[in-house]
This record gives structure tokens, C-alpha cells and sequence, in this order.
């Protein structure tokens, strides 16, 4: 099956198997592997990417359902060697620990920030990324550095 | 994952001949209970047939009174809309946000999980659905767990909610899935009072006697006294039957009390 994706603003055509998820195409067609994934069962978020501008998890996705559409991953998110604004404050909260989270915690929490209308709670921070899970539990800093970005986003 | 045919439909008779056309054909809509299934290997179909690029599947409008919602609408489209507010909070609190940017209303109904949010607005919102081929009373649509009115092949194109006087949902959901583990929509229409439960049965029900008495009183305290019987009700590990019983009142009075609040 062949589809169509534009990632990361570069087009690509990928001939893929009709069972494909987005996720298998991010990783081992394009070599995208910033795209983790942890459960690969809907549940924990690590696999997070924007497909035409909203988070969705990569491996729920049938790689035919994203046929021409826009997805962005962590891979594209910086500009050039500027970091993106909830990098810069994942980076000076200290919002990691293993990591492994990491890049699905980025790109569900751009997408709350975007989303949003007023300024987020930390309440409300929690609640929006219900979605992503961290299994080292470091979620304080998490929250701290979304509260962090959005200031500048 | 089992090997399929992805095809995706052109418009709504493509997508129906292509179903007929398969010995076993399954729709995809958002696929945010498809897909994990397919993962687990609980469903096998030789086709997979994708509603997503048919035209105007997913636009939401309102007029006369009501609030009309294409089948492809994704939760987070529903969770924005303002003319229904309980309607869209219900939305705003399916699943997770990556889910409620995937999923849809006519899947999730199609789908008629149990736990399900939207056959609770459905009922108790009095809304009517529309397929392809005829319209179905929301009162009828809803047969057993995960069991419909639609027949073989035929699909939901939008969901028509009239606009209640008031209406509040309240949800004791899943910790972890934030399914329902039961969730109820209290509404005051122009046809009376209407009450939708989900979570606790099979499928969603209308509960006539909680009806009966808060159109002569509309307060938490007219529900008190009334025997909800979970003989029959849904029992796992979540919640025992008799517990989604209990449930039952204690989230009709909630969402009373917002709904007069």
C-alpha cells in the first residue's frame, strides 16, 4: 500500500504493508526513532506525535488513516539548533529521568498548550496529560515545566 | 496484528460496496477501539475499510433546536461545541486527550461498548441517529452489549441532539481507562425528563422510574428510596453488580445537582 505523509515538513511516499501502523512507518521506514514506543497497546503515550496538528498516539494509528496527512515528531520540532520552548523548559525542570517518556511527554504537552485558551493550571496540566505516563513517576517536574513553557510558546 | 486489506472509501456507497463485496469487512472510523482489538488479535477481518476521507462525514451544525453531529466527528470537535454544554464536558472527559483527537461519535456508537460516554447523551438527550439508509429513534438503537440496530454494512453518517432546557452528566469513571464504570445524563426536554445510564448494564437504559419522579421534583432528594434493580448489571473487577447499582443513584443526583446548581 502506498501512502503519502508529510513529516516534519519533508514529503515522503512510503510503500507500506496494509496492516502498518504510523508508528512502524516513523521508525523503521523513515528511521525516526525519537517516536518510542513503550506499551504499544494505546495506553502510555511514549509513541505521542501531531498528526495534522492534534496529538495522537503513532501506534494506534493505521499508517493508511494518516494517508496525506501532516505529522510532526519530536525530530521536528526544534528549529535548526534552537530548541523548542517545552524542550528548553523539560531541560531546565529536570522533567526527565530515565527518558524514555520523554518525547511523547513534549509533543502531548505542545499540543495542550496550543490547544488551551487561558493559561494552564498545574491541575490542569495533570488532567491534560493524563494520557502519557512516566513509569519513574517523576511527574512534579513534568508539570513544572509545562507551567514553564508556556510562558514563552 | 493479522494481515488485512486497508481500503479506504471514496463516499458512503463506496464504502458499502466494498463491505458487500468482503466476505468479512469491519469499518474504521477514529480506530481508537478497533485498532487496539485488531493489536490483540480479537478481531480478524479480511478488510478494513476507512471512513475518514469521505466528504462532510464530521461537520457539526446546529439548527431548529438541535445540535446535528457528523459521524466522523472526533470527541475533542464535540468537547468544543457550545450549544449542548453537558454534552460537550461528556466529551471532554472520553478516554485521554490523544484519544478524544481520534475517536468519533459514530464509532463509538457503532462500536456500543458497555462503558461507553456517548450512549448516555444519547438517550437522555433524546437524540436521533441518521445511517446512510434511514433514521433510527436513539431509543431504539441500543440492543445488548456491543449490539446495535444497524444492520450488516450500514452506517452512521450523524447524530442528531435536541437541545435540552437543562442537562447534566456526571461520571464515576475508570481510573485507568476512564471508561464509565457508570456515568448518567439527566436532561429536562421539551418531551419531559429523560435519564440515561451507561456503564451499568449490557448496554445504556433509560431509567423511567428516576424519570417519573424528577419531573414531579427535580432534586437530588426525590431519587432517594428508589430501588434500582442490578440484578442484571454488568460485574468485573472494577465493580461488583450491586455496586454499579449503587453507583447509579449516587451519579443521577450529581448530575441533578449540577443541572440545578
Amino acid at each position: 500500500m502506498k501512502v503519502d505523509l508529510t513529516v516534519n515538513g519533508s514529503q515522503h511516499a512510503v510503500d507500506v504493508a496494509d496492516n502498518a501502523l504510523l508508528s512502524d512507518v516513523l521508525r523503521e521506514t523513515l528511521g525516526l526513532t525519537g517516536t518510542h514506543i513503550g506499551c504499544d497497546t494505546s495506553q502510555c503515550g511514549a509513541c505521542t506525535v501531531h498528526l495534522n496538528g492534534r496529538s495522537v498516539k503513532a501506534c494506534t494509528v493505521l499508517a493508511g488513516q494518516a494517508d496525506g496527512g501532516d505529522v510532526t515528531t519530536i525530530e521536528g520540532i526544534a528549529n535548526g539548533d534552537e530548541l523548542h520552548p517545552m524542550q528548553v523548559a523539560f531541560r531546565a525542570n529536570h522533567a526527565l529521568q530515565c527518558g524514555f517518556c520523554t518525547p511523547g511527554m513534549i509533543m502531548s504537552a505542545i499540543d495542550l498548550v496550543q490547544s488551551a485558551n487561558e493559561p494552564l493550571s498545574a491541575e490542569e496540566v495533570r488532567e491534560g496529560l493524563e494520557g502519557n505516563f512516566c513509569r519513574c513517576t517523576g511527574y512534579h517536574n513534568i508539570v513544572r515545566a509545562v507551567l514553564d513553557a508556556q510562558a514563552n510558546m | 496484528m493479522y494481515t488485512f486489506n486497508f481500503r479506504r472509501a471514496s463516499s458512503l456507497e463506496d464504502a458499502q460496496q466494498i463491505h458487500q463485496s468482503s466476505s468479512d469487512a469491519v469499518y474504521v472510523a477514529g480506530g481508537m477501539t478497533l485498532i487496539p482489538s485488531l493489536k490483540l488479535r480479537l478481531a480478524n477481518p479480511d478488510d478494513v475499510v476507512d471512513l475518514s476521507q469521505i466528504d462532510g462525514l464530521g461537520a457539526i451544525s446546529s439548527a431548529d433546536g438541535a445540535v446535528s453531529v457528523g459521524a466522523m466527528a472526533r470527541h475533542c470537535e464535540v468537547a468544543a461545541t457550545t450549544d449542548i454544554p453537558a454534552l460537550a464536558a461528556l466529551a471532554n472527559r472520553i478516554g485521554d486527550g490523544q484519544v478524544r483527537n481520534r475517536g468519533t461519535i459514530g464509532g463509538s456508537l457503532a462500536n456500543n461498548d458497555p462503558a461507553a460516554d456517548y450512549p448516555a447523551a444519547v438517550l437522555g438527550l433524546g437524540a436521533t441517529i441518521h445511517t446512510n439508509s434511514r433514521t433510527i429513534a436513539g431509543d431504539d438503537f441500543f440492543v445488548d452489549l456491543f449490539e446495535t440496530a444497524l444492520g450488516d454494512g450500514e452506517i452512521i453518517t450523524r447524530v442528531d441532539f435536541p437541545i435540552p432546557k437543562r442537562a447534566a452528566y456526571a461520571k464515576f469513571a475508570n481510573q485507568a481507562s476512564k471508561y464509565a464504570v457508570v456515568g448518567v445524563m439527566v436532561a429536562e426536554t421539551d418531551s419531559g425528563v429523560r435519564v440515561g445510564v451507561t456503564g451499568a448494564g449490557a448496554c445504556a437504559f433509560r431509567l423511567t422510574s428516576f424519570e417519573d419522579a424528577l419531573s414531579a421534583n427535580m432534586s437530588a432528594s426525590a431519587l432517594d428510596g428508589i430501588d434500582v434493580d442490578s440484578s442484571d448489571f454488568n460485574s468485573d473487577l472494577h465493580a461488583s453488580a450491586a455496586y454499579r447499582g449503587s453507583l447509579v443513584t449516587v451519579m443521577a443526583k450529581q448530575a441533578v445537582e449540577q443541572l440545578t446548581a
